[in-house]
């Protein structure tokens, strides 16, 4: 099987002024299969949350190449660009900041598939629908996101991330800003959507928490300083750590 | 949520929506009727009548009469046309062109944004008043040119606030999801930029109403504006200042009008800024 997700020698060198340059993400490579559940886990500042900005393009690469189902996106721009997000989609970190707050989460939802040519009537059904998938009722398209709770919220981000039957689900520190129950409702409803889509629904699950990444992924790489240090099943990671830093890091959780 | 919060909510969300009709309507009035101000004066506001000039307001002449003897009421009424109007239409061009170069900077950012901020820096760093002069004085009187004088100079204002505002909205995670969903550029602009930066623009410009009514009356009042006989607010209070101390009223009642409409227009600013919030809007 091919993977859906391929990245090779990823990495962003940020150039400061009057100061030597900064290596976030240092040759990074791993690939993503359909239907896995990969992990990248690693501290603050780990050059995580720079990696998937540029895996979604939303920064430019230094170096490397990205490739998405086959077609390398490493340097699309414009249309083709828009076009590579029907396949690839995100779920951000700080759920009430990721919809426009002049916008009701209905519209927040629909915008991706009004861009794609849906008709208003039919995105909004498709919107409602996308919603109660999630579980959230129909009232919840008209509400603006400061009217609605985080847990909530974050349930409106993933039906948007759905809204264009992604095979990619980036979720970048998706349940961080949520209290545990909310988090473990989340993670459920991420769970029963993998089981519902099978092989068309690829996740790359970024996170800090070594415990949520065991219950929940398939594989885990961990990050440190930039660079991958050390990958493999979260299991066996977590009883066997090969490089210091994992080995800090399992210690601090238990 | 108790029954008396809903109440209170319902009330407050109401005062705003009240407040906008109030405001929205006197403005609209102040427009309305300074189009139509020529059929409104109860006197011929040229006629001169030298037996009753300098009289004071009375029954027949409720804002008394100038030093010509012609009435200060229907001078006010047929004034506001040429003050409403050319102030309005100098804010809007402000306002229009400011925030296109400042959202354009600010999205574009690079070379282009240096060069235009360093622009505006320039105007800004120039005293307004007497570059419009400048300005004026090189395309000739008229309320025309004084209208673009104070149009090249007012613009910089707007521009800041315009790019501070996109870049502060560029970094937002909202923005990444807007991109993340396909939305062109255009459509982020228009859909997701303006309607967020719009708010504090909007202010400023209704709150500078009165200032550039102030100094299109400073411009005519130097003879680069409104040209005598022609009945404009500011040029008739500059006009006839050295009377403020004998016949007040000659001064105050055209400083009344601009009173007046400034007032209705900051609060009309004040009020739409908080009903376009959502979060104002409930509360």
């Amino acid at each position: 099987m091919d993977a859906v997700l391929k990245v090779e020698n990823l990495t962003k060198v940020f150039s400061r002024k009057d100061q030597d340059d900064f290596t976030a993400v240092d040759d990074i490579s791993f690939e993503l299969m359909p239907g896995e559940c990969l992990a990248i886990i690693g501290e603050s500042g780990s050059g995580k949350t720079t990696a998937v900005n540029m895996i979604t393009r939303l920064v430019d690469p230094t170096k490397g190449t990205i490739e998405l189902d086959g077609e390398d996106i490493t340097a699309v721009k414009g249309k083709n660009l828009r076009n590579v997000y029907k396949k690839m989609q995100m779920v951000f970190q700080t759920p009430a900041d990721s919809f426009d707050p002049r916008c009701t989460l209905g519209d927040g939802i629909s915008e991706s598939l009004r861009n794609f040519g849906m008709s208003k009537k039919d995105a909004r059904a498709e919107a409602v629908r996308l919603l109660e998938r999630c579980g959230l009722g129909e009232e919840f398209a008209d509400r603006y996101p400061h009217q609605v709770s985080g847990g909530q919220c974050q349930r409106a981000a993933i039906a948007r991330a759905l809204a264009l039957k992604p095979k990619v689900l980036i979720c970048d520190e998706a349940t961080s800003a949520l209290d545990v129950t909310i988090q473990k409702e989340v993670l459920d409803l991420l769970n029963e959507l993998r089981s519902a889509q099978g092989d068309n629904l690829s996740i790359l699950f970024i996170c800090h928490d070594i415990s949520l990444v065991q219950q929940f992924c398939d594989r885990v790489l961990v990050m440190y300083h930039g660079r991958i240090v050390e990958q493999g099943i979260p299991d066996e990671v977590i009883k066997n750590p090969q490089d210091p830093y994992t080995q800090r890091l399992i210690d601090s959780v238990l | 949520m108790s029954d008396v919060t809903v109440r209170v909510q319902k009330i407050r969300r109401n005062t705003v929506k009240t407040r906008l009709i109030i405001f929205t309507i006197l403005a609209a009035l102040l427009v309305i009727g300074s189009l139509f101000s020529s059929h409104l004066t109860p006197y011929d506001p040229y006629l001169q009548d030298l037996s009753i000039a300098k009289a004071p307001p009375s029954a027949a002449h409720l804002f008394g009469t100038d030093r010509y003897g012609r009435d200060m009421l229907s001078r006010v009424i047929v004034g506001s046309r040429a003050s409403i109007y050319s102030t309005l239409l100098l804010v809007g061009i402000i306002t229009a062109i400011g925030t296109a170069v400042g959202v354009f900077c600010g999205w574009k950012g690079g070379k282009i944004d240096v060069i235009l901020m360093r622009i505006s820096d320039m105007f800004l760093a120039f005293p307004g008043l007497v570059f419009a002069m400048a300005v004026a004085g090189v395309l000739g009187g008229g309320l025309q040119n004084a209208i673009i004088a104070l149009a090249a100079i007012s613009w910089p204002k707007y521009a800041r606030i315009a790019r501070s505002q996109t870049l502060a909205q560029k970094e937002t995670v909202w923005m990444k999801a807007a991109k993340l969903s396909g939305s062109s550029t255009g459509k982020i602009i228009f859909k997701h930029i303006l309607p967020n930066i719009i708010g504090p623009i909007l202010v400023t410009s209704m709150l500078d109403i009165g200032t550039m009514m102030m100094e299109l009356a400073a411009l005519s009042f130097l003879g680069l504006g409104a040209k005598p006989p022609i009945a404009e607010w500011g040029s008739m209070m500059s006009d006839t200042r050295s009377l403020l101390s004998t016949c007040p009223w000659i001064t105050l009642s055209p400083g009344l009008a601009i009173f007046v409409s400034v007032m209705i227009f900051n609060l009309l600013g004040d009020t739409i800024r908080d009903y376009a919030d959502p979060k104002t809007r409930g509360r």
